[in-house]
């Protein structure tokens, strides 16, 4: 398996707590990482830290094998990230929400439409594309959110709470779209405290058990 | 795993500006009160003065530059605020420092959209108010140039102090403490160039320092909007 990317001796802390501490890990090419822990136990802040928003941290940090710094603009091409704020505006229709997000990863004109109606109709918001965000519920606004998965070509999904606010069905088949990615060679971090049935390796980080 | 493992993705820099660009129009366009509040706050106080000062056309002549640029700069001020705070609280400007552009290009962007959104009308507006504070007609001319020129370095200053107090809940006051100090080059100049041309002399002195302004803040500006918006995230 080959390791894109690696945390040597991570060490990190918020208002003088001590969240994570000399974490070694070593993210490999294909595979899923839940990152578990309670409330409060730093598992957003880790993320941020992985996929570079933070700066909060001790320790290295090296995507591919060069530090995340110097290689910033090609990590973050590969990188797809799916926070609590999904970046959907209200004011906006779901259509005109993605061909922004579609932009920073590279498409435009016509490739960018097929590729965000193909994206929404994965999602089940075909029929919705034109309507306003503010007029979907919660739970179709967090699809909208999701439909930014499909979008591009990036080789790290890293997902914090991914199944807030979506139905049985939606979970299922956000199940079944990890599973395919990651059979196609992608991987991803996420964290949940929904117990996960995917038939690939879930491997465990396991915080705040000290 | 038959796909190359680093397959090196190139997003085309003029492609994302256009996008935020457009995005951030569209958005306006949608909301259309957050753009009508700075116009009508300068329509409303400049209407304000002849009521206050009295309506003698030379005494209002004499203060008209000065009010003009006073109540621009204020109008500014107040709509830089909004500047980066619904990317902020949506989740959008972390994703923008997320993407493999340099964040310098995206705050680029923003910056001439809240300049087409506000210094851009204010210019367009600001003849009709001349008229209101009995400006005389050779002026005109130079406070539109003046106007055009001068706001656009007002949107780049204000984005600096948008960027860095975006992540404090209340950061208003202190925003106007950050950048009110660095308006008054702007503001000397602006009110310089009208007074010049209204007193017949040649106003391109006063201007060219205005553009002088707006290239240094075009260049430099947006590498502080940048690292003003990291800070901001990364807490």
């Amino acid at each position: 398996m080959v390791s894109i990317l690696q945390t040597v001796d991570l060490c990190c802390e918020r208002d003088d707590r001590v969240l994570v501490s000399g974490l070694n890990l070593d993210i490999e090419q294909g595979l899923i990482y839940q990152v578990e822990g309670p409330n409060g136990s730093g598992k957003t802040s880790l993320l941020r830290v992985l996929c570079g928003l933070s700066s909060r941290y001790t320790g290295s940090l090296t995507w591919r094998g060069q530090s995340v710094q110097q290689a910033r603009s090609q990590f973050h091409a590969e990188l797809l990230y799916l926070g609590h704020d999904s970046g959907v505006k209200a004011a906006l229709s779901p259509r005109e929400n993605l061909i922004w997000h579609a932009a920073l990863k590279g498409l435009n004109g016509r490739s960018a439409d097929e590729a965000i109606m193909a994206a929404l109709e994965k999602v089940g918001l075909y029929g919705y594309e034109d309507s306003p965000c503010f007029a979907l519920s919660a739970g179709q606004q967090r699809r909208v959110g999701l439909a930014r998965l499909f979008l591009g070509c990036s080789r790290l999904w890293i997902l914090d709470e991914p199944f807030t606010a979506i139905d049985k069905k939606g979970v299922a088949e956000l199940e079944q779209w990890i599973e395919a990615y990651v059979q196609g060679g992608g991987t991803v971090i996420l964290t949940t405290h929904h117990e996960l049935t995917i038939s690939q390796p879930v491997c465990r980080i396991t915080l705040g058990d000290q | 795993m038959s796909k190359p493992q680093s397959e090196q993705v190139t997003v085309s820099v003029f492609l994302v500006f256009t996008a935020i660009l457009r995005r951030d129009l569209l958005l306006a366009f949608r909301r259309r009160s957050d753009f009508f509040n700075p116009l009508a706050f300068f329509l409303i106080v400049c209407s304000l003065f002849p009521l206050g000062v009295g309506p003698n056309p030379q005494q209002l002549a004499l203060l008209a530059p000065g009010i003009l640029w006073v109540v621009a700069l204020l109008a500014c001020l107040l709509s830089s605020d909004t500047l980066f705070r619904n990317d902020y609280d949506d989740g959008s400007l972390a994703l923008m420092l997320l993407s493999p552009v340099s964040l310098y290009v995206q705050v680029l962007a923003k910056t001439l959209a809240h300049w087409l959104l506000t210094g851009f009308p204010l210019t367009l507006l600001s003849p009709l108010l001349g008229l209101l504070l009995q400006l005389p007609s050779e002026g005109m001319l130079a406070l539109m140039m003046a106007m055009a020129v001068g706001t656009a370095s007002l949107s780049f200053i204000g984005a600096i102090g948008a960027g860095l107090t975006v992540g404090l809940r209340k950061g208003g006051l202190l925003l106007s403490l950050i950048i009110l100090p660095l308006y008054i080059p702007v503001l000397i100049f602006g009110v310089g160039t009208v007074k010049a041309a209204v007193e017949g002399f040649n106003y391109m002195g006063p201007l060219a320092v205005l553009g002088a302004f707006l290239a240094l803040a075009i260049t430099l500006a947006p590498l502080a909007i940048a690292a003003g918006v990291r800070i901001s995230i990364d807490n």
